[in-house]
C-alpha cells in the first residue's frame, strides 16, 4: 500500500495544483471583469472618455437644492458633489424620500455621453454610529404636514 | 465600574487558567486542573457580571457609561434598549465574551470528569480565546468608558436595528453560531496539544456541539436574509454585502466538515483535513466578526473605525501559525487508517462536495477581501459587483445541489454498476419533473433551469432514501406508515437528519432559483381610489397616513387587495423616520401565499397625502426559503438529539 501510495503521489499533487491553477485563474478573470471602481465626482470626471460606460460607485454628497423627483415619470435626479465637481445623476425607481441635502450616497451605476450619471443602484449610508441632524437640517418637515393634515 | 473591574479580575483569572494546563500536564501535579476548571467557571461568572451590568444600565438609561450614551435613547421601547446590547461595536464584543464563556462553562462542565488531557487542553483554548475578547473589552473596544458631563439622553440604537423584531433574533442567533464554532476548535487544539488526536474523540465530543453551532449559524444566515427583506424595501434578501459574506463563510466550511466528519468516522480518512476545516472555520468566526465590526469593509450595516482592527489581525495570525505549528507536529499521526477504494462510493460525492463547498468559500472570501487588498497595494477603492459573485458562485451551487441527490444514494465503499444504475436513475423523473415546470413557467436561463432540475433530483432522491427504509420496515415489522417513519428515522437520526436538513437546502434553493427567475414588478404613482396591478394583483390605495409614535414618526399608505370588486386584505406599507437619522427607514408589507409573496413598498409621498408612489413587486417561492431555512434547523435537531436506545453511527 506505502508503495503504490508513493507512486500515485506525484499525480495526485500535479492533479490537485491544476485544479488550484485552473480555479485561480476563473477567480481572477471573474474579478478583472466585475471590479467596480469606487470614484468621487472629481477623480470621475478626471477620467475623461475612459470613465464613460464603464459600473462605478460614485460616492459624494447631494449637492443642496438639486434633487427633483418627477412622480409621474418616476424620475429622481440630483447632483452629487464632493465639493469640488459635481456630476448630474438620474435614478429611476429610486426612493426619493432616502434624500436629503448634503447627506452622503454612494450611487451605482454608469455615466454616459451624455454626461449623465445612470444610476442601476443607491445605498444611502448607513452608520453604526450616532450623527444627531446638523443644524439646518430638518427631515421632519416633509411629513409633519401629513400627519396634521391627516387628523389621526 | 463594577463591569470594568470584573473585566479586568476575569483576566487575570484567565491567565492563571492558561497556564495552570500545561503546568499541570508538564510537572504531573494534576491537582491543579480543577483550579484551571474553576477559573473557566469563575470567567463565566464575572463576564455575566459584565454583561447584565451593561443590560442594567442600558434599561436604566445610565447616560454616564459611554455605550449607553451612544446607543441607549430614552425613548427607545424596552425591548430594543435590551438588544442594542450588540447594536454597536463595543457592546458586540461584550456579548461574543459572554457567549464564549458560557459555552466554555457549559463544556467543561459535561466534559470535566473525562480521563486524560483533551478536556484540560481545549479549556485553555478557550481560556485563550476569552483572552483576546477580554483584551478587546479593556482596549479598542471598551464599553464601560465614563462619560462626563452625562448627556440628558441618548440618540438611540440604529434605526436599522430598532425597525423590526428580526434584529432580536438574527444577531443572538448570529453569535451563539459562530461563538460555538470555538468549541470544536478548541478540541482539536487540545487534541493536538495533548496527543490523542489518533482517537478521534476531539470529534465525539463535539459532534453536538458543531451541529448546534451550525443549526444556529443556518438559522441566523436565514433569519438576516429574511430582515433584510422586510425591512431594507428592496425587495431582495442576498445582495453579497460583506457583512451577509461573512456569516456564509464559516457556514460554507462548517458544512463541509459535517460531511468530511462522517468519512474520518466511517473510514478513518481526511483526518489532517478535517483540522483544518475546523481551525479554518473558527478563523472565519473571527474574520466575520472582524469583517462586520472593525468597518474595514464599506457596508451597507456598518461603518466603524479604530484600532480594533490590528488586534483581529494580529489574533487571526497567531491562530493561523500556532494550528499550523500544531498540524505539521501531529501529521505523523494524522495518516489515514482507511482508503479510497471507488470512485463510485459516499465517500467520493463527499470528497467532491468538500471541494465544491470550500471553493465557495475562497470564491466568496476573494470577493470580500479583494477590495481591502486593492487599497492596500494600488491604493484604490474598489468594490466587486454581485456578477462576479453569481457567475462564480452558480456553477458551485448547481453542483452542489446534483451532488446532495448523489450522495445519499451511493454505499460506503465502493458501489456495483447494477446498484448505481438502480440508485441514480430513478431520481432523474424528478429532475425531468422540475424541468418541465420550470421550462412552462418560462425559465430560459441555463443555470435557472439546471438549479431546478437538480433540485428535482436530490429532492426525489433524499425523499426516496425515507420512502425505501419505511417501506423495508413495514414489510419486516408490519408497522403502518407513520410508525415506520418515526422508528425509521429514530433508529438512525444522525442519517435521517442529515437528509431532512437536505430537503430544507432544496426548499430554500427552489426559492431562490425561483424568485431570482421569475420576480416580477412595477411602479406607479397613484392618488387616493386609484389602483396599480401587478401580474393579476391590483391594489387599490384606500388612504395616506401619520402617526406620532414615541420614538419615532410614522408614514403609512393603506392599500386594499381586491379581486374584482371585493376586498380579499389590506396591505399597509410605511417610511418610519427616526429623529436622530437622516433618512427614514423603509418598512414595506408583504403578503405571504404559499406560491409567493406580494411585496409592497411605499416609495415616496406628497406631503399633503394627495399622491403615493408605490412599489409592488411579486416575489414567487420567498416563503420556501424561510420554511426550507426551518426544515434545515429541523433536521439538524434531529441529529443533535441524544438517541434514546442506540447510538448512532
Amino acid at each position: 500500500m506505502t508503495e503504490s501510495k508513493s507512486k500515485r503521489r506525484p499525480w495526485v499533487i500535479a492533479g490537485v495544483a491544476a485544479v488550484v491553477a485552473v480555479f485561480g485563474w476563473l477567480l481572477y478573470g471573474g474579478l478583472d471583469k466585475n471590479v467596480v471602481f469606487f470614484l468621487t465626482p472629481q477623480e470621475l470626471l478626471a477620467k475623461g472618455t475612459a470613465g464613460y460606460d464603464v459600473p462605478v460607485r460614485l460616492g459624494g454628497q447631494v449637492k443642496p437644492g438639486t434633487v427633483k423627483w418627477d412622480d409621474k415619470t418616476l424620475r429622481l435626479t440630483f447632483e452629487v458633489t464632493d465639493g469640488k465637481s459635481d456630476v448630474a445623476v438620474q435614478s429611476s425607481g429610486a426612493p426619493p424620500q432616502m434624500f436629503r441635502d448634503g447627506m452622503g450616497v454612494v450611487v451605482e451605476g454608469r455615466f454616459g455621453r451624455d454626461r449623465v450619471f445612470n444610476s442601476t443602484g443607491l445605498m444611502v449610508k448607513h452608520s453604526n454610529e450616532y450623527h444627531p441632524p446638523k443644524p439646518g437640517e430638518k427631515p421632519q418637515e416633509m411629513y409633519k404636514t401629513l400627519i396634521k393634515g391627516s387628523g389621526s | 465600574m463594577l463591569a470594568h473591574d470584573s473585566i479586568l479580575v476575569s483576566m487575570a483569572v484567565v491567565l492563571f487558567g492558561i497556564v495552570a494546563v500545561p503546568v499541570a500536564m508538564r510537572t504531573g501535579r494534576r491537582g491543579l486542573l480543577p483550579y484551571a476548571f474553576a477559573a473557566v467557571y469563575t470567567n463565566f461568572f464575572l463576564v455575566s457580571v459584565a454583561a447584565f451590568a451593561m443590560v442594567y444600565a442600558l434599561v436604566t438609561h445610565d447616560f454616564s457609561v459611554s455605550y449607553v450614551a451612544q446607543v441607549g435613547g430614552r425613548s427607545t421601547p424596552l425591548l430594543f434598549t435590551v438588544i442594542s446590547l450588540w447594536g454597536a461595536l463595543e457592546g458586540s464584543i461584550l456579548f461574543w465574551a459572554w457567549v464564549l464563556s458560557m459555552y466554555a462553562a457549559a463544556v467543561v462542565w459535561i466534559n470535566s470528569r473525562r480521563p486524560g488531557n483533551l478536556v484540560p487542553y481545549a479549556a485553555a483554548t478557550l481560556l485563550f480565546v476569552s483572552f483576546f475578547f477580554a483584551i478587546l473589552l479593556v482596549g479598542p473596544a471598551d464599553p464601560f468608558g465614563v462619560v462626563s458631563p452625562v448627556p440628558p439622553d441618548g440618540p438611540g440604537p440604529n434605526p436599522l436595528l430598532q425597525n423590526h423584531i428580526l434584529m432580536a433574533i438574527h444577531p443572538p442567533l448570529l453569535y451563539l453560531g459562530y461563538v460555538g464554532m470555538s468549541v470544536p476548535f478548541a478540541f482539536a487544539v487540545g487534541a493536538m496539544l495533548s496527543g490523542e488526536v489518533e482517537t478521534d474523540d476531539w470529534m465525539r465530543i463535539t459532534r453536538r456541539w458543531t451541529l448546534s453551532a451550525w443549526a444556529l449559524l443556518s438559522a441566523a444566515i436565514i433569519a438576516g436574509m429574511w430582515w433584510s427583506y422586510e425591512v431594507l424595501g428592496w425587495g431582495g434578501y442576498w445582495a453579497w454585502d460583506p457583512v451577509e459574506n461573512a456569516s456564509f463563510l464559516p457556514w460554507l466550511t462548517a458544512t463541509a466538515f459535517l460531511h468530511s466528519a462522517m468519512v474520518q468516522e466511517r473510514r478513518g480518512m481526511l483526518r489532517l483535513w478535517n483540522l483544518n476545516l475546523v481551525v479554518g472555520t473558527f478563523l472565519l468566526t473571527i474574520l466575520g466578526t472582524f469583517l462586520t465590526r472593525s468597518g474595514i469593509v464599506s457596508s451597507v450595516h456598518a461603518f466603524t473605525t479604530g484600532t480594533i482592527g490590528y488586534y483581529f489581525l494580529a489574533f487571526i495570525a497567531i491562530v493561523m501559525l500556532a494550528s499550523l505549528a500544531l498540524v505539521a507536529g501531529n501529521s505523523e499521526r494524522l495518516r489515514s487508517t482507511g482508503r479510497f477504494d471507488s470512485a463510485a462510493s459516499r465517500e467520493t460525492v463527499f470528497l467532491l462536495n468538500n471541494l465544491f463547498l470550500t471553493a465557495f468559500m475562497f470564491t466568496v472570501l476573494t470577493g470580500t477581501l479583494f477590495p481591502l487588498v486593492a487599497e492596500a497595494i494600488k491604493g484604490v477603492k474598489v468594490s466587486v459587483g454581485e456578477p462576479f459573485f453569481n457567475r462564480m458562485s452558480l456553477p458551485i451551487v448547481v453542483t452542489l445541489l446534483f451532488l446532495m441527490g448523489v450522495g445519499p444514494a451511493l454505499p460506503w465503499k465502493a458501489a456495483s454498476k447494477a446498484e448505481l444504475k438502480a440508485k441514480l436513475v430513478p431520481p432523474a423523473a424528478g429532475a425531468g419533473l422540475m424541468l418541465v415546470i420550470a421550462l412552462v413557467a418560462g425559465a430560459r436561463n441555463v443555470y435557472a433551469l439546471l438549479a431546478f432540475a437538480f433540485a428535482g433530483y436530490a429532492a426525489f432522491a433524499n425523499l426516496r432514501e425515507y420512502w425505501i427504509g419505511m417501506r423495508a420496515r413495514r414489510t419486516a415489522h408490519g408497522e403502518g406508515w407513520g410508525t415506520a417513519l418515526v422508528r425509521l428515522v429514530g433508529g438512525n437520526r444522525h442519517r435521517y437528519g442529515g437528509y431532512t436538513a437536505h430537503l430544507g437546502v432544496i426548499l430554500v434553493a427552489l426559492g431562490i432559483a425561483a424568485s431570482s427567475t421569475f420576480r416580477t414588478e412595477y411602479e406607479a404613482t397613484i392618488k387616493p381610489g386609484e389602483t396599480i396591478s401587478l401580474s393579476g394583483h391590483t391594489l387599490r390605495l384606500k388612504s395616506m397616513w401619520g402617526r406620532e409614535e414615541p420614538q419615532r414618526s410614522v408614514v403609512g399608505a393603506t392599500l386594499e387587495v381586491m379581486d374584482g370588486s371585493v376586498v380579499k386584505g389590506t396591505m399597509e406599507p410605511r417610511m418610519n423616520f427616526y429623529p436622530m437619522s437622516q433618512a427614514p427607514v423603509p418598512t414595506p408589507a408583504v403578503r405571504s401565499r404559499l406560491l409567493g409573496d406580494l411585496y409592497v413598498n411605499l416609495q415616496a409621498f406628497r406631503p399633503d397625502g394627495s399622491n403615493a408612489t408605490i412599489r409592488v413587486i411579486y416575489e414567487p417561492l420567498v416563503p420556501w426559503i424561510w420554511f426550507g431555512g426551518g426544515v434545515v434547523v429541523f433536521g439538524a435537531l434531529i441529529a443533535i438529539f441524544p438517541t434514546g436506545r442506540r447510538t448512532d453511527a
